[in-house]
């Protein structure tokens, strides 16, 4: 007891929890709450992993617990591995686009700023995805367009914060924000196409050279 | 004493009893799940007969090979079959106790006393329909004409070539092109459709007397706004050389009990393979399955075979199902009315209950006549099926649900999973049993089984409503109790504050 009470104490820990709330208010006051975020140090690093993990475990029990019409996936053919990497990887190539962008372009941020403004612009499609999965229990199939129209509004939502989270971390202008976001998105997009590349060319020298070791080893041995 | 030992075996094999059931070699029986995956399943059809010409006598005579016999068509218990490279027709009676006889050769129809014999038959057609019971049509092809017979083989009406020589062609046939009638079928009212080949313009159509009416039936053209682009943009030359955007072809036709029409094609990438026209030709096919009534869905290559499906028969057993005849991997699926897969059986091959060229399938009852027109010496064959124990508790289990019985339905239902567990629509039909019984709890978990939304969303419907109204009081307390609450804690708080202030 005296150890939770010491914890609570702590300072540190006070901030994580503070900065966990913080989130709330970003997203009802997103111009305010980003430029809080990260020039009066409101926000953290660790909630911003505790966010991204939520929403990870979110989407893997709203992929596999909604009811089914709803949503309706083969179990033998689910895969959480892949939904942590269809989650994680674009955050973190999105923020290594849009700070190499951006860097570029005057911008302030730096790569975890960005990281953590990605984040706390999750937090309301966390939260909407997380009440469908109870209510697809509660609504037929009948009232299907109230969860669509939840989760296109979680959606909007989304980008309108990633939107004000770009102008407020990096102080642009909401156009500079627009256009440096869709740059970056097609930066991830050559990102991904290098990386594919860079493996592809790896691997075929890796065959290259296995296979002339091994006609040297033939030719060894057969004297 | 060779004839006579041939006789003798033939004699022999006429003889031999047939049992109801089956119990021959498996059919390789298979169905596809809601996730479009095969699975097998036990045999639901089975070869009871594997009838080549050879084994065939009249009077004494050996009928001899089958050379590419194209058509086939059951009445009463008379299998008439249009055996097309022999210019004849072959009326084959089954009996009830699984034997049969030929009733009788016909390679010419009486027209006026004198006899006109057929050139390459291609279709035959008996009517059922009160008022022209018994009467015949057969399309006989190379003649360039369809012969409306009575019973006795006797023409009642010679129908030739439909041609007249009109600036407008769309409507009529040019006499420049042959008129080639394949298939026939005759409904109810004695209007007359004729499959012709190298006809697109969907089926031909005639009154009664024999004079022609139009096409009727004809798929729409769907002109995607990238084919008009290319169209477009490409020089006259290259407009030629283009595969032209024609209606497809159709290769088959069945009337079914209630006087719609099915048609098959066999041509590729056609969403609606098989089709049930109305009197006007529009397609009224009821297509609720997991999947379109397509044949096959996966068509990965093997054994020289590959893409799609090519239905080239279609026939309609009693209880509304429909099965459906495949070129190109020797399959036959069944359907039920509302478009689901039932069962797939058959296969390419030259063993019985496989096929090297199917060309015709019809059923006498619950029973099933499928015939191979392969070329070359003993392909050709004529393949009678009929229902194992799994095939009839399917069956009567459609009877008892088509009949309101829904207890009875029930029961056989259990008794199809109990047999075999990965048939889908048991499922479904519990489900449903349970939802007309008022289980509603039951056939929500029974339709979830099988991911039935729209039967889920109508048992969970009841569900909620007899929940909200058992408990009632509680959520209107609860409710209540919600409304209340903050008002009460919100004044009290202001008290206290007001208490501690002062």
């Amino acid at each position: 007891m005296t150890a939770v009470k010491k914890r609570l104490q702590n300072d540190s820990f006070r901030h994580y929890l503070k900065s966990l709330k913080f989130s709330l208010y970003t997203m009802r006051r997103p111009l305010d709450g980003f430029w809080d975020l990260i020039h009066e140090k409101r926000g953290s690093m660790a909630a911003a992993h505790t966010i991204v993990i939520t929403f990870v475990l979110v989407q893997i029990v709203y992929l596999t617990q909604s009811n089914f019409w709803w949503i309706d996936i083969p179990m033998e053919s689910f895969s959480s591995l892949i939904v942590v990497l269809n989650i994680v990887l674009p955050i973190l190539l999105f923020s290594l686009a849009n700070w190499c962008l951006t860097t570029l372009f005057d911008g302030k941020g730096r790569i975890r700023d960005i990281y953590m403004g990605y984040a706390y612009a999750m937090v309301p499609q966390l939260l909407i995805r997380a009440a469908i999965v109870p209510l697809t229990f509660i609504l037929t199939s009948d009232e299907v367009m109230i969860p669509i129209m939840l989760s296109q509004i979680s959606n909007l939502w989304f980008y309108i914060l990633i939107l004000c989270a770009m102008k407020q971390i990096h102080d642009y202008t909401f156009g500079k924000a627009l256009l440096t976001t869709i740059v970056s998105l097609s930066a991830m997009g050559i990102m991904v196409f290098i990386f594919l590349m860079f493996f592809a060319v790896v691997s075929d020298g890796m065959a290259y050279f296995y296979s002339l070791g091994q006609e040297i080893l033939f030719r060894i041995r057969r004297g | 004493m060779k004839k006579l030992c041939c006789f003798l075996l033939a004699a022999m094999l006429l003889a031999v009893p047939f049992t109801a059931f089956a119990s021959g070699p498996t059919n390789f029986t298979y169905t596809y799940n809601q996730w479009h995956t095969p699975i097998p399943s036990p045999d639901a059809y089975r070869v009871t007969a594997y009838i080549l010409g050879q084994h065939l006598y009249f009077n004494g005579e050996n009928l001899g090979q089958f050379r590419e016999p194209q058509d086939l068509h059951a009445h009463g218990n008379l299998l008439y079959l249009a055996d097309t490279g022999n210019d004849r027709i072959i009326v084959i009676e089954f009996f009830e106790d699984t034997t049969w006889e030929v009733a009788g050769v016909h390679t010419y129809a009486m027209l006026d006393g004198e006899p006109t014999t057929f050139d390459r038959p291609r279709g035959v057609f008996v009517s059922d329909w009160y008022g022209s019971y018994g009467e015949i049509w057969v399309a006989d092809t190379h003649n360039q004409r369809v012969l409306h017979l009575d019973a006795d083989w006797n023409v009642i009406t010679e129908i030739g070539h439909p041609g007249i020589y009109v600036e407008d062609v769309r409507s009529l046939l040019p006499y420049y092109s042959d008129f080639l009638p394949a298939k026939v079928a005759v409904d109810f009212s004695g209007r007359l459709f004729v499959q012709a080949l190298h006809i697109n313009r969907g089926l031909m159509e005639f009154d009664r007397d024999g004079t022609f009416a139009g096409y009727m039936g004809a798929p729409e053209v769907v002109v995607t706004p990238i084919d008009q682009f290319f169209r477009f943009i490409a020089t006259p030359a290259q407009r030629e050389a283009m595969i032209l955007n024609v209606p497809v072809e159709y290769n088959n036709l069945h009337i079914d009990s209630q006087g719609f029409i099915f048609v098959t094609t066999s041509q590729e990438d056609i969403e609606f393979p098989v089709a049930r026209l109305n009197a006007m030709g529009e397609d009224i096919m009821i297509r609720n399955g997991w999947y379109y009534p397509i044949g096959d869905l996966w068509w990965g290559a093997g054994a020289d075979r590959s893409g799609p499906s090519e239905f080239v028969a279609v026939t309609t057993i009693p209880n509304d199902i429909f099965i459906v005849f495949d070129r190109n991997r020797g399959r036959l699926f069944a359907y039920d009315s509302q478009g689901h897969l039932l069962y797939v059986f058959g296969g390419p091959g030259n063993r019985e209950g496989f096929f090297t060229f199917p060309t015709a399938l019809t059923n006498m009852g619950f029973t099933l006549f499928a015939l191979d027109g392969g070329h070359g010496p003993n392909a050709s064959a004529l393949t009678r099926f009929d229902l194992t124990e799994y095939g009839e508790l399917i069956k009567y289990a459609f009877d008892m649900y088509q009949r309101g019985l829904y207890e009875e339905s029930y029961l056989y239902w259990n008794e199809v999973l109990r047999i075999n567990g990965n048939f889908g629509l048991a499922y479904i039909g519990i489900a449903r049993a349970h939802l007309r019984m008022g289980n509603y709890r039951e056939a929500m978990r029974f339709f979830r089984l099988q991911s039935d939304t729209l039967g889920y969303g109508r048992a969970f419907n009841f569900y909620r409503r007899i929940w909200m109204e058992e408990n009632f009081w509680i959520i209107a307390s609860g409710l209540g109790v919600l409304i209340i609450i903050p008002p009460v804690v919100k004044t009290i708080k202001k008290l206290r504050k007001e208490i501690n202030e002062s």
